[in-house]
């Protein structure tokens, strides 16, 4: 377990410092000027190059990536070129916001995959199972963007039920939620049709067992069996998807962000990159990676705890 | 439920509460705003919604332009001009407070200036302050300029975001936390969301602001931002993204549409300095090729007023030149023929505009019935302002120039992305710049857009509309804009 750990975490160190070195790379590859983004085309060009001057531009590039790399070992993610605030402040305005969001996305999505994903399979080829079939295939289809224009037409235009968008902050606990209804939904619908599929093919799987057969025959409900014997059984693939769908999620959020206008990282990502926002970008790059490679790091560990015949593999 | 029904129901849930509330909601107005801010100082940053919200609401400038295009006085009460153009004298408003408390009197004028004209400024239209020589305080209230040429527009830049009146106290932290003389305070500030602002009762002319706080919020897409103005989240959306959502709301008798104009001139940019377009039979030959009227239908939907010259149609200059070249596939095709040049491929690198990627599309297709292969590129913000702005790496664009009086655009030598240069218009722009007759220098404006028109310089296209959505309670805000801000002291909601 030890050697597990610890090759993991180099591993995840490997990671981000090659996200890193890509992202910078890239950034400075791709054509635009951060100083002409901010100051537009009437900039004259002294002023322009006091900009450039003020936002440490004009240093060779190895040597902005050197002290890049040495403030970030020390938590200094560096000043924003766009807003001229630290990074870090930044981030964490938004970072609540966006996880939120996309922890309630993703109980959300778990709690509907795993009910239709599990009832489906025990109405294998019946009506209940082809609804379910049926609603995922149109959950893959549509797009969550126009998804979400749907929700808030009818309950935020129509019915007036919930707000259209925004974010109040958390100082307002109830507000809060109440806009994150409709993005988690929006959110949560998508993915989980996915994970719904996956939940039935793996329930019908371990179905089919012998086991399973035993414990009906010993004279358990088919809840019980569903619940206690089948769901823990087939969870392996299932927590597979989840943590690749975590990672999705959180990227996804990018979209919804911008339908519902929520202050979130997307939508901070998505502006920071138009405004060759290098410091913005590169952090951002970096926590969602961050992100991606602990959700698969903790979905590692919870293989051993699902199922402990895997110990021996790691 | 109907609106008529909900409205009831809220209102006997409001007397049943016992809520006066509509007295307190009228003096709050929320407004969306399709483009973020990424900082708040209009005098450090080019984004246009830093002057949308702040220009004349919260900074103020020693001028404000009127929504007719008039200079008006502001933070200076009146002034004097000399004989020879050189010498500008301002009388400052007295009594004047900053935000923080701090008293305004000629050195804030002096040190805004300086700050704007100093080496390491990064004022983004620091070309205002060129012709500018010295600035000096002469009594508290009184400010001398010298100039060092007369400049026809130097009362008018005056009253732009640029030159906002800022307080040496304050100005560095202006980027966060804005501070101004202006009617309103700024408030809060939650990034990626809104923007609040409150009314300043200190306000030299307090009484004239009816309202008491002024919300902004940030919705970049349009779809959202219908579904808020429906949802009644917003009360104004000033500078609504999409024409083609406009009818939905013009069907809704809670909501007033404003198609006004903006000094936005949409032009088929070509990269003059590159064959096939430094040949004027080619460039004359485009403008045939084009159907302005079919674009101005598919890409705005109708709302928008053809040009036909570098030059606003609400302009007291305005000389209509849209029949210079009337739409005539077949002579097009024959020039291109003449030129040598049908059958070739053009590439037409467009920015991440809508008004730019629809135009693109059907001048793509009415270029193609006459013979030329473009090929359409849509590139992003970024890419654009580095790859064609900076680099004129590129043959035909389509950009929509906001500034105003800008024709002196043609006058910036082959550097600039037009790649024009031509000595004749150089020499008109000059005495136009340097005319400070109102009249003499219309009609020198009026040569310039016959000359431009005659060069053919660009594809002319059509000016762009200023599309406002307001609920219906909603008043005094301006129908057209002159300048990027729209000043809030006059608005009201009843």
């Amino acid at each position: 377990m030890g050697y597990f750990i610890l090759r993991r975490t180099s591993g995840f160190i490997l990671t981000l410092l090659a996200v890193s070195v890509v992202v910078f790379g890239v950034m400075n590859v791709l054509p635009g000027d951060p100083a002409l983004t901010i100051l537009g085309i009437d900039a004259t060009e002294d002023a322009l190059d006091a900009l450039r001057r003020d936002l440490g531009l004009n240093e060779p590039l190895l040597n902005r990536y050197g002290s890049w790399v040495w403030n970030a070992l020390q938590g200094d993610f560096g000043t924003s070129h766009s807003f001229r605030v630290p990074v870090a402040d930044l981030i964490s305005e938004r970072l609540p916001m966006t996880l939120s969001l996309a922890v309630a996305g993703m109980v959300l999505t778990v709690i509907i995959a795993l009910s239709l994903g599990i009832s489906a399979a025990a109405r294998h080829r019946k009506f209940g199972d082809w609804g379910v079939m049926f609603l995922s295939q149109l959950g893959i289809a549509i797009p969550a963007f126009w998804l979400s224009i749907l929700l808030v037409m009818l309950f935020a235009v129509k019915l007036r039920w919930l707000p259209p968008g925004g974010f109040p902050g958390w100082d307002e606990p109830v507000a809060a939620m109440r806009a994150l209804i409709l993005p988690t939904v929006a959110l949560a619908l998508v993915q989980s049709a996915v994970l719904a599929r996956v939940t039935r093919s793996s329930a019908l799987e371990v179905m089919r067992q012998d086991f399973v057969r035993t414990a009906r025959a010993s004279g358990l409900s088919q809840r019980r069996v569903l619940w206690r014997h089948v769901l823990p059984n087939a969870l392996v693939p299932i927590v597979t998807i989840v943590g690749m769908q975590f990672a999705a999620l959180v990227t996804g959020t990018i979209v919804i962000e911008n339908v519902f206008y929520l202050p979130g990282l997307g939508r901070l990502i998505f502006q920071s990159i138009s405004n060759r926002d290098l410091p913005t970008v590169q952090a951002l790059v970096m926590l969602f990676a961050a992100i991606v490679v602990t959700a698969n790091f903790i979905v590692d560990l919870l293989y051993v705890v699902i199922d402990p015949r895997l110990k021996a593999r790691t | 439920m109907t609106y008529m029904h909900r409205s009831l129901a809220s209102t006997a849930l409001a007397l049943a509460l016992g809520l006066g509330a509509a007295a307190g909601h009228a003096a709050t107005l929320s407004i969306g705003m399709q483009q973020e801010p990424t900082s708040l100082d209009p005098t450090a940053d080019a984004t246009a919604s830093i002057d949308a919200m702040l220009t004349q609401n919260v900074y103020e400038s020693l001028t404000i332009i009127a929504e007719n295009g008039e200079v008006q006085p502001n933070l200076a009460t009146a002034w004097e001009v000399s004989e020879d153009g050189l010498t500008y004298t301002f009388t400052l408003a007295s009594g004047v407070l900053f935000h923080d408390g701090t008293g305004f009197d000629a050195e804030d004028v002096v040190f805004s200036f300086n700050r704007a004209m100093a080496e390491d400024s990064v004022n983004p239209t620091k070309g205002i302050f060129t012709p500018v020589e010295s600035v000096t305080a002469v009594d508290a209230s009184t400010v001398e300029i010298k100039l060092s040429a007369p400049d026809a527009f130097f009362l008018f830049n005056l009253g732009q975001g640029d030159t906002s009146m800022v307080a040496a106290e304050s100005a560095d932290g202006n980027t966060a936390t804005p501070v101004g003389t202006g009617p309103f305070m700024f408030d809060s500030w939650t990034r990626g969301d809104r923007l609040t602002l409150v009314k300043n009762p200190d306000y030299r002319d307090a009484a004239s602001v009816a309202l008491e706080k002024v919300e902004f919020r940030f919705i970049s897409d349009p779809a959202a931002a219908t579904a808020a103005m429906m949802a009644e989240e917003l009360d104004a959306f000033p500078g609504f993204p999409a024409p083609e959502l406009l009818p939905q709301f013009e069907a809704d008798p809670r909501f007033r549409v404003n198609i006004g104009s903006t000094e936005g001139e949409v032009i088929l940019a070509m990269n003059n300095s590159k064959p096939p377009f430094d040949n004027i039979e080619v460039r004359r030959a485009i403008a045939t090729a084009i159907d302005r009227d079919e674009i101005i239908d598919g890409a705005m939907y109708g709302q928008a007023v053809p040009i036909g010259s570098f030059y606003p149609p609400h302009g007291t200059a305005y000389v209509d030149l849209t029949g210079a070249y009337p739409h005539d596939t077949e002579a097009a095709s024959a020039a291109f023929e003449a030129a040598g040049i049908a059958g070739s491929t053009m590439t037409l690198r467009v920015p991440p505009f809508p008004y730019a990627t629809r135009s693109a599309e059907i001048i793509q297709q009415q270029l193609s019935e006459a013979g030329i292969d473009a090929k359409v590129e849509n590139v992003e913000w970024g890419f654009w302002l580095e790859e064609v702005f900076k680099n004129k790496n590129y043959d035909m664009t389509i950009i929509a120039h906001t500034g105003t009086n800008d024709m002196g655009n043609f006058a910036r030598g082959p550097d600039y992305f037009y790649g024009y240069d031509d000595a004749t218009f150089n020499d008109l722009w000059e005495r136009i710049r340097t005319e400070t007759d109102p009249a003499a220098r219309d009609a020198l404006l009026k040569e310039g857009q016959q000359y431009l028109s005659d060069q053919s310089v660009h594809g002319f296209l059509f000016q762009m509309p200023l599309l406002g959505v307001f609920r219906t309670n909603v008043e005094g805000y301006w129908a057209s804009a002159p300048v990027l801000y729209m000043p809030l002291r006059g608005v009201s909601v009843n």
